[in-house]
């Protein structure tokens, strides 16, 4: 405390279970203690309620004056932070930090008073009741059913630099209560005595206690990490769940996580990897292993994998770095026997776990929450081909060894008679191979060992050979065999991981759900080897087939259309469960279907075609993995349909807002013109003269037109938006294009001086005519609009090398520099000539159409003033007229 | 020459009967009006008009099959009443057999013309020796074809194409009808064959080819000789 930062103050709370257990009292004994310390101690603001020992503790601490307040009339001491602030003692002290601030204070809330009072680096003393703390209010209500509105947020807590529980007995407590040593407002009597029962306060105490702990354990922990201490300490408990692949583990972390929450601790689930193990470690087990991880994760666990040779040592180790306290795991289900020779895992942990507790749980089997597939290995026939193989190559060996008799030794011939052996196991696998070696000793007896050409041996100790013949040649077979499966399923999952990861990376730029579908099913079929198809549903959620992809031999089959097949899909896609062949649904299908399950629906139907009334277990895999990829490659589609509708959406509101504005006055303008003009003929048509009438029509002509011209840009507009333009390209001359607009324009034109700049060899472009002249319009007349009459409007049209420039330029009022790209904006005009009416859409609707050409469009500023606003057009191919129709 | 033609008018929108029915008979024709396809087909045959205008968008039948409809068994000129930016169902009912159309919002000066045209076409013979449409004359027996009494010399193509025109002049003729006229059937689809040939027809007739005023084009439809 001797070093008073200068940075922020510290804040110290005193934290109680309820009113009455002594927290103000205790606050102002520690004040006491520093003011004797010789810090500078000031009380800014302490209720006392009226109770003598307390007031008796306020003497002799130095005060600074409260201001005064209104609440419902009555006269209210509130804290003055300005006082505070200019007097700036090291150390102040005030009460209830969760208090609302009366009406015209700084802040709202006391809280944000002892905020800037720290951030002026001012200590702070404060007092707090465990109920009035964010994050337990609600367990709070549903404990005591009151309700607080007070409270502050639980940072202020976890950054208070001291927490101090103030405890007491409740019976303490209720005892105070009833001697009134505890301030109620007297209106609130009753509520009080509902408050102060010994359940509730039972419970705000335990929350307290709680709550320091879990603080002091938070400490301690980075204290640790500090100080590189190794745990456990009994601190705030973590119970650690060891999962295996077995099927007790479901029920052991269900265990564990009941455990946790009984004790409200964290709870870990750790699962050991063997770096090398004897047997390879098999897909479903690894499979069952992700599961039980899973649905650890699922329970609230942090899970953890390690990999290990000796997981007794792992599992304590992981346990101490984590701040283990209790370890879960499975009552061991092999035999004694076994125990003997390896040791027990529990034994281990249980001598060498120190601090730690560990529970052993007796588990039984959870069944596998089943996918409704069944599987079924293959059927291998029994493999007498290779058997014969093997007899023909022990034959040729023996016809060798026959030959060499002579001069190779016995010994070697036997050692000889091993290479078919080995050879069968590793091209035709394990049965083959123990046939061959049978085979081989039987051969190696008769011809070779004496006497010959009989079974019988002279020499009893040949008999020890034969055995040992046997024992290697049967162990090298099962060994090989065992080989020759890993690089087998190593190979199909790396085959399959690639195509899968080639398909992830083949969709990852399409949106299009049917192109994603046709991939989809093209790779699945590739490496699942049967026909595939997908089914999605329709926007009334019919499904249909979208994309499929059969095998050269399922080509002729009838496709999967008929009724059957499309109501077990239904079926499937309705209950989002597996359905068809291999199933126990509708097991008369020809396919498998499989619902495309996303977190929150299911997207679609894949469908196998199965050869066999069951999967087999490696194509159960693949059709697992492609089933996941499909729904989640499906959903990303979904999502990306969700969000370009959203920004559509926006979009449109925008432009929504934007009609209001600008076409509401361009239409109203017009057509009030128009009923005028109307109104004032029909009424009283005989009092004007014939040159009136005829002004008065050709009011109503000009607003009719002008109304015309503004409502086809909003459908042009509302076209470009929707993507509903759509070009009908055709040959187009440009000088024809240029000739029909100035046609179309006539009327104004004529005032006017059009200059027509363009070579005679001006190659024709591939466009929509229609839509290049209404560019070309809009041009042309805006060009007059914004230039004076009898000016040069100069249009020309330049062949380049890729493309066909075509521009008007005006000496008009020109656009600002700044705003040359913003003209093609929707709504943008320029803001000058406040008298030129328009909508603001021409320009944005000639870009629309060009870009939908392909082309772009872009506005300069003339050296002479003016403005020139050109587009480019991709040219075409040059036109090839045949001679013979010339 | 209108006194007394009889108008059948299919059009579903009650003010749109209304206007022509109080313009045409204020100008002498004898006006029938229905507001259905199937109606109008009846009536067609009942009222034996010299003309039809029938509306594009009808609700109960496609125009263009209501003009196939008619064409099967009568000749009588047809005019189209189409909205902008339908080129596609003007060109299918031209080729339907539709002799001309006006686009929606018109002036019944617009409209009248295009009937004069129509209604002269139908009584007129089919050869006339000689046409003249302002300063340009085509000459269909010396297959000359002179402007301002200049002639000019025309490759056999272009001579064609100015023939069609002409002989349809003050109508709009499609690009398919140009195309089968001069080129046959096989060109269906080469656009750009009319295109290069009206452009070289404007240099040779024009006064100002960027600013033709005698084949004038129809936006996305195909073109008409002007009849001045």
């Amino acid at each position: 405390m001797n070093q008073l930062s200068k940075a922020r103050g510290n804040l110290t709370v005193f934290l109680g279970a309820a009113p009455g257990v002594g927290k103000t009292y205790t606050m102002l004994e520690a004040a006491h203690q520093r003011l004797k310390e010789g810090y500078d101690v000031a009380v800014a603001l302490v209720e006392t309620h009226g109770m003598p020992e307390t007031e008796q503790l306020l003497e002799g601490l130095p005060q600074i004056q409260t201001r005064l307040g209104y609440i419902d009339d009555r006269l209210t001491p509130e804290l003055d932070i300005e006082a505070i602030l200019q007097r700036k003692p090291e150390l102040v002290l005030i009460d209830e930090l969760a208090h609302d601030n009366i009406p015209g204070s700084r802040h709202a809330r006391r809280f944000q008073d002892v905020e800037e009072l720290l951030n002026a680096g001012i200590h702070v003393y404060t007092t707090l009741n465990i109920q009035h703390v964010e994050s337990l209010n609600d367990i709070v209500t549903k404990i005591t059913g009151f309700t607080v509105s007070k409270t502050i947020p639980d940072q202020i807590l976890e950054t208070a630099a001291n927490v101090q529980l103030i405890d007491i007995p409740p019976e303490e407590l209720l005892k105070r209560f009833k001697e009134g040593k505890i301030h109620a407002p007297p209106d609130s009597k009753d509520s009080m005595r509902k408050f102060f029962r010994l359940g509730n306060i039972n419970a705000l105490r335990e929350m307290s206690l709680r709550f320091t702990a879990r603080r002091v354990d938070k400490d301690m922990s980075a204290y640790m990490h500090k100080h590189n201490i190794n745990g456990p300490w009994p601190a705030a408990d973590r119970v650690m769940v060891c999962v295996s692949a077995s099927p007790f583990s479901a029920q052991l972390i269900r265990a564990a996580r009941r455990l946790a929450a009984g004790i409200q601790a964290e709870l870990i689930a750790v699962h050991v990897e063997a770096p090398a193990r004897r047997f390879p470690i098999g897909d479903s087990e690894r499979d069952r292993v992700t599961k039980n991880m899973r649905l650890a994760e699922d329970l609230g666990a942090k899970t953890l994998t390690i990999v290990g040779e000796n997981p007794t040592q792992e599992i304590l180790a992981a346990a101490c770095a984590q701040n283990v306290s209790a370890i879960v795991i499975g009552k061991p289900q092999h035999s004694r026997l076994r125990e003997l020779w390896h040791g027990s895992l529990v034994d281990k942990l249980i001598r060498n776990s120190g601090g730690i507790n560990i529970y052993v749980i007796q588990g039984t089997a959870e069944q596998d929450q089943h996918d409704g597939i069944r599987t079924m290995p293959k059927e291998a026939p029994l493999p007498w081909r290779h058997c014969l193989n093997g007899l023909a190559m022990i034959t040729l060996f023996t016809l060798f060894s026959l030959y060499f008799e002579e001069k190779i030794e016995l010994i070697n011939i036997a050692l000889l008679y091993q290479l078919p052996v080995v050879l069968s196991a590793f091209w035709w696998g394990r049965w083959p191979s123990y046939f061959t070696a049978l085979c081989g000793l039987a051969a190696f007896d008769f011809l070779f060992v004496p006497p010959t050409l009989t079974f019988s041996v002279a020499d009893i100790r040949y008999l020890w050979s034969f055995a040992i013949f046997l024992i290697i040649a049967f162990v090298i077979g099962g060994r090989t065999e065992l080989l020759r499966h890993e690089a087998a399923s190593a190979r199909q999952r790396e085959t399959s991981t690639r195509a899968l990861y080639q398909f992830s990376r083949e969709i990852a730029g399409i949106i299009d759900i049917d192109l994603i579908a046709r991939h989809l099913v093209k790779q699945a079929a590739e490496t699942i080897g049967s026909s595939v198809i997908v089914l999605l549903p329709d926007l009334s959620g019919q499904l249909s087939i979208r994309a499929d992809s059969y095998t050269i031999s399922d080509k002729n089959k009838p496709l999967p259309q008929n009724a059957t097949e499309l109501a077990t899909a239904a079926w499937s896609f309705e209950h989002g469960q597996a359905a068809g062949r291999s199933t126990a649904t509708m097991s008369d299908a020809m396919f498998l279907y499989i619902p495309l399950k996303t977190t929150d629906s299911i997207v679609g139907i894949l469908g196998v075609h199965i050869q066999e009334k069951n999967v087999l277990p490696e194509e159960k895999r693949l059709i697992d993995a492609w089933t996941g990829l499909a729904a989640i490659a499906l959903e990303r589609v979904k999502l990306a349909e969700k969000a370009r509708e959203a920004a559509l959406l926006l979009e449109s509101d925008k432009l929504r807002t934007a009609l209001f504005n600008s076409i509401s006055h361009e239409l109203k303008t017009p057509l009030a013109s128009i009923i005028g003009s109307v109104s004032t003929l029909v009424e009283a048509e005989a009092v004007y003269s014939k040159a009136a009438r005829q002004e008065l029509l050709e009011t109503i002509q000009d607003g009719a037109a002008r109304m015309e011209r503004i409502i086809a840009n909003l459908l042009d507009t509302a076209r470009l938006e929707s993507g509903m333009m759509q070009l009908k390209i055709d040959w187009c001359d440009i000088e024809d294009i240029i000739g029909t607009s100035l046609n179309r324009l006539k009327e104004s034109t004529k005032h006017y001086s059009l200059t027509i700049t363009m070579p005679p060899t001006i190659p024709m472009l591939k466009a929509d005519c229609v839509l290049l002249e209404q560019v070309l319009i809009n041009l042309i007349d805006n060009a007059m609009k914004y230039s004076p009459p009898g000016s040069t409007i100069l249009i020309s049209a330049v062949p380049q090398e890729t493309a066909v420039v075509i521009s008007v330029s005006d000496n008009g009022v020109g656009i600002p520099e700044e705003d040359l790209n913003k003209v093609f904006d929707k709504f943008y005009r320029i803001q000058q000539p406040k008298h030129i009416s328009g909508t603001g859409l021409g320009l944005s609707i000639c870009k629309g159409i060009v870009e939908t050409h392909g082309g772009r469009i872009w506005a300069e500023r003339r050296a002479g003033g003016g403005t020139r606003i050109s587009f480019a057009i991709p040219a075409a191919e040059k036109v090839v007229i045949p001679e013979r129709i010339v | 020459m209108s006194k007394g033609m009889r108008v059948l008018v299919i059009d579903d929108e009650p003010p749109i009967r209304k206007l022509l029915k109080v313009s045409l008979s204020a100008h002498g024709y004898e006006i029938d009006e229905c507001a259905t396809a199937v109606d109008g087909i009846n009536r067609a045959a009942i009222f034996k008009p010299d003309i039809l205008i029938i509306d594009l968008g009808l609700p109960d039948m496609d125009g263009k099959e209501v003009v196939k409809a008619i064409r099967e068994w009568s000749q009588t000129p047809i005019i189209v009443l189409t909205v902008r930016d339908q080129e596609q169902e003007k060109i299918e009912a031209l080729d339907a057999g539709a002799d001309d159309y006006v686009t929606k919002p018109f002036s019944v000066g617009e409209l009248m013309a295009r009937m004069r045209v129509s209604l002269r076409r139908a009584a007129a013979s089919e050869h006339e020796p000689v046409i003249t449409c302002g300063d340009l004359v085509v000459d269909l027996v010396q297959r000359r074809v002179t402007v301002a009494r200049r002639e000019v010399k025309l490759t056999p193509t272009e001579y064609e194409l100015i023939k069609i025109l002409a002989q349809h002049r003050g109508r709009v003729l499609t690009h398919k009808q140009l195309l089968k006229a001069v080129w046959g059937t096989a060109y269906n689809e080469d656009t750009h064959y009319i295109r290069v040939y009206i452009g070289q027809l404007r240099r040779k007739i024009e006064a100002d080819p960027t600013q033709p005023c005698h084949i004038i084009t129809e936006s996305g439809v195909g073109y008409r000789l002007m009849d001045h």
